[in-house]
C-alpha cells in the first residue's frame, strides 16, 4: 500500500493540501501521513534588553531566562501543531481516507527526509503562513522542499478543484519522460484529457519526442493533443494553463546546472510560481 | 552551494536584521571602551585596539562558525603581548597577529576543535576567573597614585551602569556612564587622565600594510612563542565562547570552521595594522542578551564601531580614564566566575585544585596559555590517580601449599604499576606461581614492564610462574592494535 506525506501548517493552504491528498488517496487506495513540522525557533520576539551590563551570575540567569522562554513558547506550538493536524486529520478522515497525525520538530527539509523513504508522493502547499503578504511570491519553504524532496511532488493551489485537464510540459529530458511513464501507468488520471506541450525550436529532434510520448499515452487509452511553442518556457506554460483551463501542471523537476539556478533562478521554481493551478513534478 | 547552504547563509544573515542591527549597536558601543582598555594593555595606541575590533568582528562574521558570537580584540590576547610590544615594538606584534592567525587556520584544517574535549569544566571555570583577574589588575595602574577625584568619577561610573539599567533597558547603561562623566568632566575643568593621553586615536579607515620586520629565522625565534600562545588562547575562549553561545541559544555551531574563522581574521587584522583577537565571553553575552542572533549582528558591531570611531574621534579622545576602568571593572566583574567560590566547597577537591592552579599560574605568569596548560595537565594527572586506584590483586594458595594464584583485576597503567609491582609477595617460598590477569587491562608499557619484572623475581627465587589471559588483557594496549576503530572492539576491550 502506498502512502502519501502531506505537509501542513497554519496556513489557508492546509485544507487544500489535504482535499489533494484525500483526492490521490481515494483513487489510488494509498493512506496519507499529515505532517506538521516545528520549525526552528524564531528569535524575533525575544524580550529586548539593550541595557549591555553583565553582572554577577549573568550566564546562569540568561541562560534561565532564555530556556524559560523557549519552554513557553515550544509548549505553544505543540498545542497549535497538535490542533492544526486534527483539523487536518479530520478533514481527510471526512473523505473516507486513512489518514495519520505526525507532529516533528526540527527543520522541514531534513524531516521530511527522514519521513520519504517508503512515500510515494509528497503534497506541499504553494504558500505558507504569510501568503497574503507576498502574493505571487512562492513559500520559503516550498523551493527547500522541491529541490531536496527525492519522490513526485504535487504543489497544490489554494484551492482544491476536480481535474479535469491535464498540462505536461515536456522537454525532453528525464524527469519529463518519467512523468510521461508514470501517467501511461497510472489509474490516477484515467480517462481525462491530455496536452503535451514542448517549449523550444520545432525541430525533427523534438518532434520525434513530443510524437513518442504522444505515441506512449495514447496507447495507454488517453486522448492526447500536442503542440510546439517556441519562446521562454514560463511564461508559454503559464499562459497556456491559464487560458485553456488546465486543472493540473505535470512537469519534470529541477534541471542540472546548480550554478545557473543560483543565479538566474530556475524554471520549475518559475512555473510553480506563476502558474495557478497545482503543480505535479517529477524527478 | 547547494540550495540548503544558501538558505543557511540567508537564515545566519537575515533571519534577524531587526534585532542584529540593534544588538550590534549596542555591542559596539559597549566595545569602543573595551577595544581602547586592552590596547592600553598591550601597551599601543588605541587605534591597534580599535581597527583590530573592526576587521576582527567583520571577518569572523563573514568566515567563523558560530553566527552571534561576537570577536574583537580581547584581554585574554592583550596580556599575552605585553613583553613583546615593550621589548620589540608594533611591527613584531603585527607579524605575530600575522602567524598566530596562519596557525589558528591550520589548528582549524587539522581539525583540533575537538581537542577542547581535554579541557576539563574546571580548567576553564580557572581560565574565566583568572581572565577576570587579569582584566581587573590591568585597571590597577589607573586606580593607584592618582587624584582622589578619580576615585569619586569610578565609584560614580560604576553606580551609573550598575543602577541605570532599572530606569530603563533601552539605552547601554556603560555609554550612559561614558556620556555623564566626559560631560562632568568637560563642564567642571577637572584635571583627570583622559583617552587622548594614552596614545593616538584613528581619524582615518585602516589600510593595508605589510608589517616592517626582518624576514629572518632569528624573527621567527622571537615572535612564534608568542603567536602559539595567541593562537592557543584565542582558540580556547573563541570555542569555549562558541559553546556558551551553543547553550544559550541551543543551537549548533561548526568549531573547526570558527578555528579558520578566526585565524583569517588574525591574518587580515595583522594586515591593516590590528592587534590580535579572538571571541569575547562578555560581549556575545551582551549580544544574544540584546537580541543578535545572527551573522549580521557581529559584522554590524564591527562596522558601526568603525563609523563611530572615525566620525566621533574627537570626542572619543576626551573621555575620561576613569569611565573606562568603570566598565572595565563591571566587565571583569561579570566575566568572573562567582558561583565558582562557592563551589570551592562541595565540588571534589581534585577540582578545585585544577580551577585554583590554572589561576594562579595564569595570573603568576599573566599568559593564559601557560594557566590552561597547566590545569590540563594537572585534570590529567587526577584523572589517572583516580583511575589507577581501580584495581586490585588477590591471591589464594593451593592445598599443597606449593602453588599460589595471583588474581590480577582492573586497570593497569603507568600509574598503578607501582602498586602493582607492590602486591606480590616475594618472600614467600613457592614452586608454582600463577598469575591470572584475564580481568585486567594492561593499558601501557609501563604494566607490562612491572608485570615482566614480577615475573623475572619469583624465577630468581625458583618458582614456576605461568601467566593466564595476556593476550585478552593486553588487547588494551590500544595504541598497538588500534582496537578502538574496529567494530566490537568495545566489548572486547571491555568484556573480558
Amino acid at each position: 500500500m502506498g502512502k502519501i506525506i502531506a505537509l501542513v501548517d497554519g496556513s489557508i493552504y492546509s485544507e487544500s493540501v489535504c482535499d489533494h491528498a484525500a483526492w490521490v488517496a481515494k483513487s489510488k487506495g494509498w493512506s496519507v501521513d499529515i505532517v506538521h513540522v516545528i520549525g526552528r525557533r524564531d528569535e524575533s520576539a525575544d524580550p529586548r534588553n539593550l541595557s549591555g551590563n553583565i553582572g554577577l551570575g549573568a550566564r546562569t540567569a540568561l541562560l534561565n531566562e532564555l530556556a524559560e522562554l523557549d519552554a513557553q513558547k515550544a509548549r505553544l506550538a505543540q498545542k497549535r501543531g497538535r490542533a492544526i493536524l486534527e483539523d487536518a486529520v479530520a478533514r481527510a478522515t471526512a473523505e473516507g481516507v486513512e489518514a495519520h497525525a505526525r507532529l516533528r520538530m526540527g527543520d522541514l527539509v531534513e524531516t521530511l527526509r527522514e519521513m520519504e523513504a517508503d512515500a510515494d508522493l509528497v503534497i506541499v502547499g504553494k504558500r505558507g503562513e504569510a501568503a497574503d503578504f507576498a502574493k505571487m511570491h512562492l513559500g520559503s519553504n516550498v523551493e527547500r522542499v522541491a529541490r531536496s524532496t527525492t519522490r513526485p511532488m504535487l504543489v497544490a493551489s489554494r484551492a482544491f478543484q476536480p481535474v479535469k485537464k491535464l498540462l505536461v510540459a515536456f522537454d525532453g529530458g528525464t524527469p519529463a519522460l518519467k512523468a510521461v511513464d508514470h501517467i501511461a501507468r497510472s489509474e490516477l488520471f484515467a480517462g481525462l484529457k491530455l496536452h503535451l506541450l514542448t517549449v523550444g525550436t520545432d525541430t525533427t529532434e523534438t518532434k520525434r519526442g513530443i510524437e513518442g510520448a504522444a505515441a506512449l499515452l495514447k496507447g495507454a487509452g488517453y486522448e492526447v493533443t500536442t503542440e510546439i511553442v517556441a519562446g521562454e518556457p514560463d511564461k508559454v506554460i503559464a499562459d497556456r494553463a491559464e487560458a485553456h483551463d488546465f486543472d493540473l501542471l505535470i512537469m519534470g523537476a529541477y534541471g542540472h546546472s546548480r550554478i545557473r539556478n543560483l543565479f538566474i533562478g530556475s524554471t520549475t521554481t518559475e512555473m510553480i510560481r506563476s502558474c495557478k493551478v497545482p503543480v505535479l513534478l517529477f524527478r | 552551494m547547494s540550495p540548503d547552504f544558501l538558505s543557511r547563509m540567508r537564515g545566519d544573515w537575515l533571519g534577524n536584521i531587526r534585532g542584529d542591527l540593534l544588538s550590534g549597536l549596542v555591542v559596539a558601543l559597549a566595545l569602543i571602551p573595551e577595544a581602547i582598555a586592552f590596547s592600553i594593555i598591550a601597551g599601543v595606541d588605541p587605534k591597534i585596539g580599535l581597527y583590530a575590533s573592526f576587521s576582527i568582528a567583520v571577518v569572523t562574521a563573514i568566515a567563523g562558525g558560530r553566527p552571534g558570537m561576537i570577536s574583537a580584540a580581547t584581554a585574554a590576547t592583550a596580556v599575552l603581548m605585553v613583553t613583546l610590544v615593550r621589548d620589540y615594538g608594533l611591527q613584531y606584534l603585527l607579524a605575530t597577529t600575522v602567524l598566530a592567525g596562519l596557525l589558528q587556520i591550520a589548528a582549524g584544517f587539522l581539525k583540533l576543535g575537538s581537542v577542547m574535549r581535554f579541557v576539563s569544566r574546571s580548567v576553564m571555570t580557572g581560565f574565566v576567573n583568572a581572565l577576570a583577574i587579569l582584566i581587573f589588575m590591568a585597571q590597577l595602574p589607573e586606580l593607584i597614585g592618582v587624584p582622589w577625584l578619580t576615585y569619586v568619577m569610578v565609584a560614580g561610573g560604576l553606580a551609573i551602569i550598575y543602577l541605570f539599567p532599572y530606569v530603563t533597558t533601552a539605552l547601554p547603561s556603560p555609554l550612559v556612564c561614558i556620556v555623564v562623566l566626559t560631560a562632568l568632566a568637560l563642564l567642571t575643568g577637572m584635571d583627570l587622565r583622559t583617552v587622548g593621553d594614552m596614545g593616538e586615536l584613528p581619524d582615518t579607515l585602516p589600510m593595508f600594510l605589510i608589517p616592517d620586520i626582518p624576514l629572518t629565522y632569528e624573527t621567527l625565534q622571537i615572535i612564534l612563542p608568542y603567536a602559539a600562545a595567541v593562537a592557543a588562547v584565542g582558540l580556547l575562549e573563541s570555542l569555549m565562547t562558541a559553546q556558551i553561545v551553543d547553550d544559550l541559544t541551543d543551537t549548533k555551531s561548526d568549531k573547526n570552521q570558527e578555528c579558520i574563522g578566526q585565524g583569517l581574521a588574525n591574518t587580515a587584522t595583522g594586515f591593516i595594522g590590528g592587534m590580535a583577537g579572538c571571541a569575547m565571553i562578555g560581549q556575545s553575552m551582551i549580544n544574544v542578551k540584546s537580541g543578535g542572533r545572527g551573522r549580521l549582528s557581529c559584522f554590524a558591531a564591527g562596522v558601526f564601531l568603525l563609523i563611530l570611531i572615525v566620525v566621533l574621534g574627537d570626542i572619543v579622545s576626551v573621555i575620561p580614564m576613569a569611565a573606562l576602568v568603570a566598565i572595565m571593572i563591571m566587565v571583569s566583574v561579570g566575566t568572573f566566575s562567582w558561583s565558582s567560590i562557592v563551589n570551592l566547597r562541595d565540588h571534589p577537591r581534585s577540582s578545585s585544585i585544577v580551577m585554583l592552579a590554572t589561576v594562579i599560574m595564569t595570573v603568576y605568569t599573566h599568559n593564559l596559555a601557560m594557566g590552561v596548560l597547566t590545569g590540563v595537565l594537572l585534570s590529567g594527572i587526577f584523572f589517572a590517580g583516580k583511575i589507577a586506584q581501580l584495581f586490585r590483586v588477590t591471591s589464594s594458595l593451593s592445598e599443597d601449599g606449593l602453588t599460589r594464584t595471583y588474581h590480577v583485576e582492573g586497570q593497569l597503567f603507568f600509574a598503578s604499576a607501582d602498586d602493582f609491582a607492590a602486591a606480590f609477595d616475594f618472600n614467600e617460598v613457592l614452586e608454582r606461581v600463577v598469575i591470572d590477569v584475564t580481568r585486567a587491562h594492561i593499558w601501557d608499557i609501563s604494566s607490562v614492564a612491572a608485570l615482566d619484572m614480577a615475573v623475572l623475581k619469583f624465577r630468581r627465587d625458583g618458582a614456576e610462574v605461568e601467566i593466564i589471559g595476556l593476550n585478552a588483557a593486553s588487547e588494551t594496549i590500544v595504541d598497538r592494535l588500534a582496537e578502538h576503530d574496529k567494530p566490537g572492539a568495545m566489548d572486547r576491550l571491555m568484556g573480558h
